[in-house]
């Protein structure tokens, strides 16, 4: 006899532990992804219903698929118009339904990879890829997701409905892709990943919504161990433990903001820095090949600032020369350029990079623009123009802890008096 | 799947295109199609030639010129059948005039 807490807890053991895996299975040969999240839903609401009574299965996966393709036959046979028309998909569950008792639990071939491949392609709108693998491989839900994404709910749920049906109907092919395409397609479900991640970045412990910086770091492992070969996985996952294992430290016991230089070393997750450093160093033992190598890389060097003493900024210079000709972004040269001005001095960066970076449109409202601008003519002495750049870096700042640390700035120079 | 793909041209780009060459890309890549099995495809007189009608209640207007008024215009298409849209997107590149304009992809509705 199972109660129905030990059965709803083995339902969700089984979700956190396949359900990307099951999904992915469903979806992969009809393509309707929509179609196959529904057929598990189902599948986890039935076993919800029988598990109490019937007690949880030997292996909860595979009971779970079985009566999710049953349930996907079902609603395929029920669709009068789409049997008649698309006979191809009869064949398909016909083949399916005669596997269906054959197949052993524990060989569920993993699709999981085909299925990122499909939300990170081209043809889909770019700023729904991340949500979309959030939802697909590790089954958020719309309303969790869109926290995340500063979304209604009930629009991310359009949206994600949109490109679901968008795979489907565009011929959207849920496969890895070939050799020569892969580099480049790689890029976009790393990007997807990547994305989650700094959505997950902002989150500093408030409970409430779920961890996705947690779960993009999980992604980045899956897609490691499936893709050992790429430096460029290595790269993005190395990059997001660097950034984690900083996490406690970027707040102090008041929860106020603390900037990078004046984090307590200590509170640093040593193990995960060293497990970046390891897929770092294995991803690029020949220099690195990819952004995100190169953006690890300088995590690297600033970590290794930080713990060792020494002063290291050319060589973080040097990182971003590679990075800034790799991207052409505007953000990085922002980067580059504050680092710029630990070399050369605040003055002749603000003439010359600053300037230059302050015609491109997209800065006037980027905040770590103005934040970055602030510091640089706070330490060039221009007071009047810092307190400026600082009084609208805490206007774009959404933030509390950052604007209340930006506020004690603007006040520390009105109040120094120029030299 | 079968894809309907709709070239659009961007007519003064493609004008001012090397003709000779243009036209012997176009001659291989319909070889090419032709051997995949594609039935070929057409192509379509300039925008200037094209006539839009519209009805709206009881009034209708019949106007001279294209569907709509941007830089790119409907200038042919041709059928594929393919596994999926990877592969449409494939046979899109290989179009010459998709350096010329774009390549629209549609997927046709099974009857």
């Amino acid at each position: 006899m199972t109660t129905p807490e030990e059965a709803a807890k083995a339902a969700e053991r089984v979700a956190r532990e396949s359900y990307g895996r099951l999904l992915a299975f469903l979806a992969v040969r009809t393509r309707d992804v929509a179609a196959a999240e529904d057929a598990l839903g189902d599948a986890f609401a039935a076993a919800l219903r029988t598990w109490p009574r019937d007690g949880v299965p030997a292996n909860p996966a595979a009971w779970l698929l079985t009566a999710a393709r049953r349930n996907q036959a079902d609603s395929f046979r029920r669709s009068k118009t789409r049997e008649a028309s698309e006979p191809h998909l009869r064949m398909i569950f016909d083949e399916i339904s005669a596997t269906s008792s054959s197949l052993e639990p524990d060989i569920i071939p993993d699709r999981r990879l085909a299925l990122m491949f499909a939300c990170a392609h081209p043809a889909i709108e770019r700023g729904i890829r991340a949500p979309l693998i959030l939802q697909t491989i590790l089954g958020f839900t719309a309303e969790d997701i869109s926290a995340a994404f500063l979304l209604p709910a009930a629009t991310m749920g359009q949206r994600l409905v949109r490109a679901k049906t968008r795979i489907r109907d565009a011929g959207i092919p849920l496969v890895v892709p070939e050799k020569e395409e892969l580099a480049e397609r790689l890029d976009a479900v790393l990007d997807a990943i990547y994305a989650a991640y700094s959505k997950g970045w902002n989150e500093v412990g408030d409970a409430g919504t779920p961890e996705i910086a947690e779960e993009a770091v999980w992604l980045g492992r899956l897609v490691v161990s499936l893709l050992p070969q790429e430096p460029e996985a290595k790269g993005v996952l190395a990059l997001m433990l660097y950034a984690e294992a900083r996490r406690s430290a970027r707040r102090d016991e008041t929860g106020a903001y603390v900037p990078f230089e004046e984090q307590d070393i200590g509170l640093w997750n040593g193990s995960q820095i060293a497990e970046a450093e390891r897929l770092l160093r294995d991803a690029s033992q020949s220099g690195p090949t990819g952004r995100f190598q190169w953006e690890a890389a300088i995590q690297s060097a600033h970590a290794a600032r930080r713990v060792t003493g020494v002063p290291n900024w050319p060589t973080v210079l040097e990182l971003y020369d590679h990075l800034v000709a790799l991207t052409d972004s505007p953000v990085v040269a922002l980067n580059r350029a504050v680092v710029l001005a630990e070399v050369e001095g605040a003055q002749s960066v603000l003439d010359d990079t600053m300037a230059s970076l302050g015609e491109d449109k997209r800065m006037l409202g980027y905040q770590p623009y103005w934040a970055a601008k602030g510091h640089l003519l706070a330490r060039a002495r221009r007071t009047s123009e810092a307190a400026e750049a600082f009084t609208v870096a805490i206007g774009l700042t959404t933030d509390e802890a950052v604007r209340t640390y930006l506020q004690r700035q603007l006040a520390r120079i009105r109040y120094s008096p120029p030299q | 799947m079968r894809f309907m793909m709709l070239i659009h041209h961007d007519e003064p780009a493609l004008a001012a295109a090397p003709q000779k060459e243009l036209w012997a890309d176009y001659a291989a890549f319909n070889e090419a199609l032709k051997k995949a099995g594609a039935s070929a495809g057409e192509r379509l007189k300039p925008s200037s030639t094209a006539t839009t009608v519209r009805q709206r209640g009881a009034a209708s207007d019949v106007l001279d010129g294209p569907y709509a008024d941007t830089k790119e215009q409907l200038a042919g298409y041709f059928f594929i059948t393919v596994n999926d849209l990877d592969e449409a997107v494939a046979w899109a590149k290989r179009c010459p005039s998709s350096k010329y304009g774009s390549i629209e992809i549609r997927p046709v509705v099974d009857a």
